[in-house]
């Protein structure tokens, strides 16, 4: 007789389930994992290396071929002329080697000691060539009346050369100078400062509004959902719509904020909002708490709508004031929503690139340190160094999320 | 302080210091004259409105009074300033704007206060009231004010805007030259072409977003299988990696492999920085739908991916269009690997081509029409389909 025992481990039915499951899941995965995983390993590896910018290139020997004499006639002198270099100023390429096929009747009356020649195929050998170089290969020909009667041009047969030259992406060569450089004295601190700074206010900012304007608009009344919409704006528009227009609002010179503040006798002089320290930080964080407040607003609000009436009204009877309903029944039951976001806008706000970048450039004192990414990687044309702050980066992030899932996840459910 | 015949004037100053800097800007930008609070002015007919307003019966009779007082003090400390001095009839426009909007709200917040000792209930009651009033003029005037200046400097020429940048007025008598800047993007900066690129790679995204999307959400909302958790918190964490740091290893790889300043190549990359927002809005959604209705599919002789075909698709229609929104959302706006992708202007994207217009060679107002062309279809979706929108943002929690 067979026990009537559970059956141990997973079924058969539950085995297919989860294949179906990851089979499923298996496109984001892969997908994922390509545009995701692969190049957060790749910038850890690249940081480690002396790369710049000009090195995405690899050196390749580049060659010209061309006909030089001007030969009209079968029997007029002519020379057949290869021009190689090599591409980059100072990585060797090795082996270098150029393959051609002559053209019917043209023939090469004096080969050059460097090249052989095969039926019509001339087969030249360079070996090693060092950055920079340039070479004449130049071989005094002869032309048959074929040559012109066929009409073909040098052009028809291109001449290849091959060669092999190192990638310092793939090489053996690893480096420490991407980080020295990055965490070099004074600089790096200031930037980090700048991030705080910006991180901190522009998050805590953009909460405070937030909860603001979702009290304002806890309410019914005419036109609350065109106010919700318009409060919105600032979150759903374009990045760079709304960073120029503030730009252009802001100019020293034909900026209209600058005008009304000189005739409203604010100011003597127009003031350079995005240029100067420390006016250019401050700007960038208040447009930083004026384009994310919405998000705020609206998670806010949505917590706010789903609280139950009947706690205000037994306030209300037990004699609270505004401020303590406040104070004592609405901040408690908000307490969730707003850690969670203060944790994700405090991780978002961290990462954010954009805005700075069109505001100011990273200029003014307002350098973050994904700025500082694009500024060491392209300005600086340094992908090393610009990869090594993009690791910094990534380190305060695990850092982050370790904080988040630890203390947000049993929040909100998210 | 907490006397009614206190708060009454403190409040109404407060609140007149509001409404005359409301006033002067509002007036500024409509007309380019420098329109200004006056400190003394402003205060003056706060408190007297406020004194009028605390307890007040007669809404109308408060109304008149503080029209009247604010044209009276436009002679000696006029609340708000122009010089220079305006004509009678347009000084009395400027008085009856502020009075209204000086006795209208201040009735609102303190009709119901009575003049002498108050309650903390009645005191907070009419602080909360003015500080709702504050926030909305607050929270409008920073949201309009930049989108005003879009616009209106995007319909302005190079020099009316050196002569006055206050000048916002518009001559309707020109007519169709007031859109100068908009045809000439369209027709010598290519933004018809951006405008297309823009719309059919954000358009791809979405699908290929929910292609990849769809099914993956669905796995981790009602499959059973072990790693799920560990799954839907890396979901989370990809949330978390900044762009900036992504887009570094991807244009070299796409620099080494030519799919740099190619369309295929924003194809592939813009789907994957949307597919984790989706996948975790989707599921949160097919959670809620009861699993029971599944099951009878099932026992109808449908295999799982009729069934998601079949009964979970067209139930989560709504999700779908949120989902499918937000991504396009996502796509229309994004700048980032647009801008270090692309080089050729017959690729750009339109946030590649408004970029391209921020330079000190070309007038200001093209940049500003530039983006009011990229804001406006986003707006457009967004106001037509807000409900949507509003719910596809709160429900993926969203990335900023």
């Amino acid at each position: 007789m067979t026990s009537m025992q559970p059956p141990a481990g997973p079924g058969p039915l539950m085995r297919r389930e989860a294949r179906l499951a990851w089979g499923l899941l298996l496109p984001t995965i892969l997908s994922v994992s390509l545009v995701v995983v692969l190049p957060l390993l790749a910038v850890f590896w690249i940081s480690f290396k002396p790369v710049r910018l000009a090195d995405l290139r690899a050196p390749v020997p580049v060659v010209k071929e061309t006909l030089r004499g001007r030969p009209e006639a079968p029997g007029d002198p002519a020379m057949l002329e290869y021009r190689l270099r090599n591409s980059s100023r100072d990585k060797v390429i090795r082996d270098v080697v150029l393959e051609d096929v002559l053209p019917e009747g043209l023939a090469i009356t004096e080969l050059d000691p460097r090249c052989s020649l095969e039926g019509r195929v001339l087969r030249c050998v360079f070996g090693d060539i060092e950055g920079g170089f340039r070479d004449r290969l130049r071989m005094p020909v002869e032309l048959e009346q074929a040559f012109f009667d066929s009409g073909v041009r040098l052009k028809d047969s291109p001449v290849t050369v091959s060669g092999r030259s190192e990638n310092v992406l793939t090489n053996g060569e690893f480096t420490l100078d991407n980080f020295r450089r990055v965490f070099d004295g004074r600089q790096f601190w200031g930037v980090l400062g700048v991030t705080v700074f910006y991180t901190v206010f522009g998050t805590l900012g953009a909460l405070v509004l937030g909860l603001f304007s979702a009290m304002l608009l806890n309410r019914s009344f005419r036109g609350q959902g065109i106010l919700r919409g318009l409060y919105l704006f600032p979150y759903v528009s374009p990045v760079i719509a709304v960073a120029f227009t503030w730009v252009t609002l802001f100019d020293p010179f034909s900026g209209s904020a600058n005008a009304l503040l000189i005739r409203m006798g604010v100011t003597q002089a127009p003031i350079n909002f995005f240029g100067q320290k420390p006016l250019a930080l401050i700007m960038v964080t208040v447009f930083e708490i004026w384009r994310y407040f919405p998000l705020s607003f609206l998670f806010i609000l949505a917590r706010m709508q789903s609280i139950d009436e009947d706690m205000y009204e037994a306030a209300d009877m037990d004699g609270a004031s505004p401020f303590q309903k406040f104070r004592y029944l609405s901040l408690p039951m908000l307490m969730g929503i707003l850690s969670v976001l203060f944790l994700l806008r405090f991780i978002w706000t961290f990462n954010k690139f954009d805005d700075i970048f069109l505001l100011t450039g990273g200029n003014a004192g307002t350098r973050t340190l994904t700025v500082n990414v694009y500024e060491q990687a392209f300005a600086v044309s340094n992908i090393g160094a610009g990869a090594a702050v993009a690791v910094v980066i990534f380190g305060c992030l695990i850092l982050f999320s370790i904080l988040f899932f630890r203390y947000a996840s049993r929040e909100e459910g998210l | 302080m907490r006397r009614g015949y206190v708060t009454g004037p403190v409040l109404g100053v407060l609140w007149a210091l509001v409404a005359a800097t409301t006033l002067s800007v509002v007036l500024s930008f409509a007309t380019g004259d420098a329109y200004r609070p006056g400190l003394a002015g402003s205060v003056l007919a706060g408190a007297l409105a406020g004194l009028l307003a605390t307890g007040a019966g007669n809404r109308w009779l408060v109304a008149g009074l503080t029209v009247g007082m604010a044209f009276a003090l436009g002679f000696v400390w006029a609340p708000v300033i122009v010089e220079p001095a305006p004509d009678p009839l347009w000084r009395l426009v400027v008085a009856v704007a502020l009075g209204l909007g000086l006795a209208w709200p201040l009735m609102a917040m303190l009709a119901g206060m009575p003049r002498g000792a108050l309650t903390r209930h009645e005191f907070e009651e009419a602080v909360i009231r003015f500080l709702t009033a504050f926030g909305y003029v607050f929270f409008t005037a920073i949201v309009a004010i930049p989108f005003y200046v879009m616009v209106m400097t995007s319909l302005k020429s190079q020099q009316e805007l050196l002569a006055n940048p206050l000048d916002f007025s518009l001559e309707p008598g020109r007519g169709w030259e007031l859109f100068r800047s908009y045809r000439e993007l369209f027709a010598d900066f290519g933004f018809g072409r951006y405008m297309w690129t823009s719309f059919y790679v954000s358009v791809l995204t979405v699908f290929i977003t929910l292609l990849f999307s769809v099914p993956g959400a669905y796995a981790v909302a009602r499959l059973r299988f072990r790693g799920r958790a560990a799954l839907s918190r890396s979901i989370l964490l990809i949330y978390m990696v900044p762009m900036i740091v992504l887009a570094l290893p991807i244009y070299i790889a796409f620099s080494m492999t030519g799919l740099r300043n190619s369309i295929a190549g924003i194809v592939m990359i813009y789907p994957v920085t949307t597919i984790p927002v989706a996948l975790y809005m989707l599921q949160g959604y097919f959670r809620g739908i009861p699993g029971e209705v599944e099951e009878a599919g099932l026992m109808d002789g449908l295999n799982r991916l009729q069934v998601i075909w079949k009964i979970t698709l067209p139930l989560s229609l709504p999700a779908l269009a949120s989902v499918s929104l937000y991504v396009f959302m996502i796509a229309w706006n994004e700048f980032l690997l647009a801008f270090m992708l692309l080089d050729d202007p017959a690729k750009f994207t339109l946030t590649r081509g408004v970029t391209m217009l921020n330079s000190s060679e070309i007038p200001r107002q093209h940049l500003m029409a530039g983006a009011v062309i990229a804001t406006l279809p986003v707006m457009v979706l967004f106001l037509g389909l807000e409900k949507f929108m509003t719910r596809g943002l709160t429900a993926g929690s969203v990335k900023g």
